[in-house]
């Protein structure tokens, strides 16, 4: 199946037969699917899939640039990071409830996640190996993910299409934020610059492999876009990206580390060469700089924190109890 | 109940001279008492960061990092003021990256590292109490700039101590578990309370411009107590570190945390960002 923040996680077809009138009327309609209509149990879970592998992709995502908030070169700098981060981890939180919409479990959700059975976006396997990396997070990684997720905002899904509206407001600002950092180190020292541009080389071409394998080798946006979940293919929105990122290079007086990349009068676009998926294909099968990083850091945090959660829980029944005995009492008081 | 500070801390005045600065510079108290608060706020916030992604759950990252953008925006605001009455020039930054250990006034509650939960929160609760009774003494202070300051992180401050009440009780009150861990943290961080009211320049304190640390030390405990009792804790009965993180005397941790910070600042010098 396809998917969002990249549409890179790896296929896994889901089709139907079966699907209710009303449910196909909704769609034919361009209306708005809510939790307690009916739809085809494949459309039930290819969302949950979707949404699980979205939230995680946020998750895992404040690590890399988590990585650099103790070093941020400037007060203003950290604060606006920590603020960032801060915003990924309540995607993840809008994300794992228009999940729960479809009733899964956020618990349930997160073990799927540390045992390997669903994924996240294979673009938070790279590393962040300096400051100019979380400028060209912001503003190519953010950038791809805006372009994916702009049209996830009209998914048949109310929950998911309404949190995307949210989510993307906030992206939009990320990614001005990247630009704004890159342009900063663009227009420094030497040092600076040479730092702005060698991020951009390593983040490039993970940018583009962001919307996933090429239309011809993506067998299963067929059936995402039938059910309106899916509204582009992999390849025009990349393209799209394209489009929109080269100008942005240019007023950033960065190069692209594509020598192909052009523009086409013709297509009324731009070309550009060819997107090497070997390395993509690594990474999800887990060979990445740091896919294992990023599991256990996860997991770690997960483990570590399961005394808190179940003192939290074991306190909240307690208080629970409590009450009741109170209403007891006050019941019995009464009678 | 823990010992009273020793009388003979010296003030803040004396630590000037130490630093290789003119004590009798006018501003110089008044300096070394805003940049003390703000290196509290400004090492807290530090140690915050660490948890956002390392969280028991997800809320918890975006409390915790919300509570270390209050803190952080609290030290910017004191470091800019700090800058402005030392008059050499010296911005938020310049003060942030480019002060050596010794010039660090925050004390060392603060500044060790904190990678379990339990201790997070028990320092957050004596950091956010010591803080919410100085911000609402100072809110008052007849110096403007900080009455202003006070007066908005006294809202910011009531919050954390909201929140590290809640965890308090709950991790003390949870299982039995929670309650060892919970202890164990408390133990852990009261050793660093006693510094928290170390008495600050006198002058300031009578023009005042400065809140007199001893004179919140009664409200504060009495806050802290009141939430380890709820949680079926007991307060611990240690004796206190020796401290000097106003003198500009830290703990080994402090360095690392300093080069950790300033490391990128520092390579490039002159650079803006």
């Amino acid at each position: 199946m396809a998917s969002v923040y990249g549409n890179d996680f790896g296929a896994r077809a889901e089709t139907s037969s079966d699907e209710p009138q009303s449910f196909l009327d909704l769609l034919a309609g361009e209306g708005r699917v809510e939790p307690r209509d009916e739809m085809p149990d494949a459309y039930r879970r290819t969302l949950v899939r979707q949404i699980a592998q979205h939230a995680h992709s946020e998750i895992i995502g404040m690590q890399p640039e988590g990585n650099w908030i103790s070093r941020a070169p400037s007060l203003r700098r950290k604060a606006i990071l920590m603020a960032k981060v801060q915003d990924e981890a309540g995607h993840g939180l809008y994300l794992y409830a228009a999940a729960e919409t479809l009733g899964v479990d956020r618990a349930d959700l997160l073990d799927q996640l540390h045992d390997g059975r669903q994924k996240y976006s294979s673009i938070f396997n790279y590393p962040t190996l300096t400051w100019a990396d979380v400028g060209a997070i912001g503003w190519l990684v953010d950038g791809a993910a805006i372009v994916n997720q702009v049209p996830l905002c009209r998914c048949s899904y109310g929950p998911y299409a309404r949190a995307m509206v949210r989510v993307c407001k906030e992206e939009s600002f990320h990614q001005r934020q990247g630009f704004e950092i890159l342009h900063t180190l663009s227009h420094g020292t030497p040092a600076q610059r040479a730092m702005a541009q060698d991020a951009v080389d390593r983040y490039w071409w993970p940018s583009l492999m962001m919307f996933g394998p090429p239309d011809d080798d993506s067998p299963n946006s067929a059936q995402s876009m039938a059910w309106g979940i899916k509204r582009f293919s992999n390849d025009d929105l990349r393209q799209r990206f394209v489009d929109m990122t080269v100008p942005q290079a240019e007023a950033l007086g960065l190069t692209l580390p594509d020598p192909e990349i052009r523009w086409n009068e013709e297509r009324g676009h731009y070309d550009f060469g060819e997107v090497d998926f070997t390395e993509l294909f690594e990474v999800i099968k887990g060979h990445g700089p740091c896919n294992a990083q990023r599991m256990s850091h996860r997991v770690r945090a997960h483990e570590d924190g399961a005394w808190a959660r179940e003192a939290a829980s074991a306190y909240a029944q307690k208080q629970a109890q409590k009450q009741a005995e109170k209403q007891l009492v006050r019941t019995e008081g009464a009678a | 109940m823990t010992t009273p500070p020793s009388s003979s801390s010296p003030p803040l005045r004396s630590s000037a001279e130490q630093l290789g600065r003119d004590p009798g510079r006018p501003g110089a108290g008044l300096t070394a008492y805003v940049l003390g608060l703000a290196d509290d706020a400004l090492v807290s916030a530090q140690r915050m960061g660490w948890w956002i992604s390392r969280a028991p759950q997800l809320e918890e990252d975006v409390a915790l990092a919300n509570i270390g953008l209050d803190q952080l925006g609290q030290a910017r605001t004191l470091l800019a003021y700090a800058g402005e009455i030392e008059g050499d020039g010296r911005s938020e930054d310049d003060l942030a990256y480019l002060r050596d250990e010794r010039e660090f006034r925050n004390v060392w509650l603060v500044e060790r590292a904190q990678t379990d939960f339990g201790v997070a929160m028990a320092r957050l609760l004596v950091f956010s109490a010591w803080q919410r009774e100085l911000y609402g003494a100072l809110a008052s202070s007849t110096d403007a700039t900080l009455a202003g300051v006070a007066g908005k992180a006294v809202k910011e401050v009531a919050y954390h101590l909201d929140h590290a009440s809640h965890w308090v009780v709950r991790l003390g009150d949870g299982t039995e578990e929670s309650h060892a861990r919970m202890q164990a943290a408390l133990d852990a961080e009261w050793p660093f309370v006693p510094e928290l009211f170390e008495p600050v320049d006198a002058a300031l304190v009578a023009e005042g411009v400065a809140v007199d640390p001893v004179a919140l030390r009664p409200a504060v405990l009495a806050r802290i107590e009141a939430v380890v009792a709820e949680a079926t804790l007991a307060v611990p009965q240690v004796a206190p570190a020796v401290g000097g993180g106003r003198r500009g005397l830290h703990t080994e941790e402090m360095g690392y945390l300093l080069a950790e910070m300033q490391h990128l600042a520092r390579s490039h010098p002159g650079a803006t960002w």
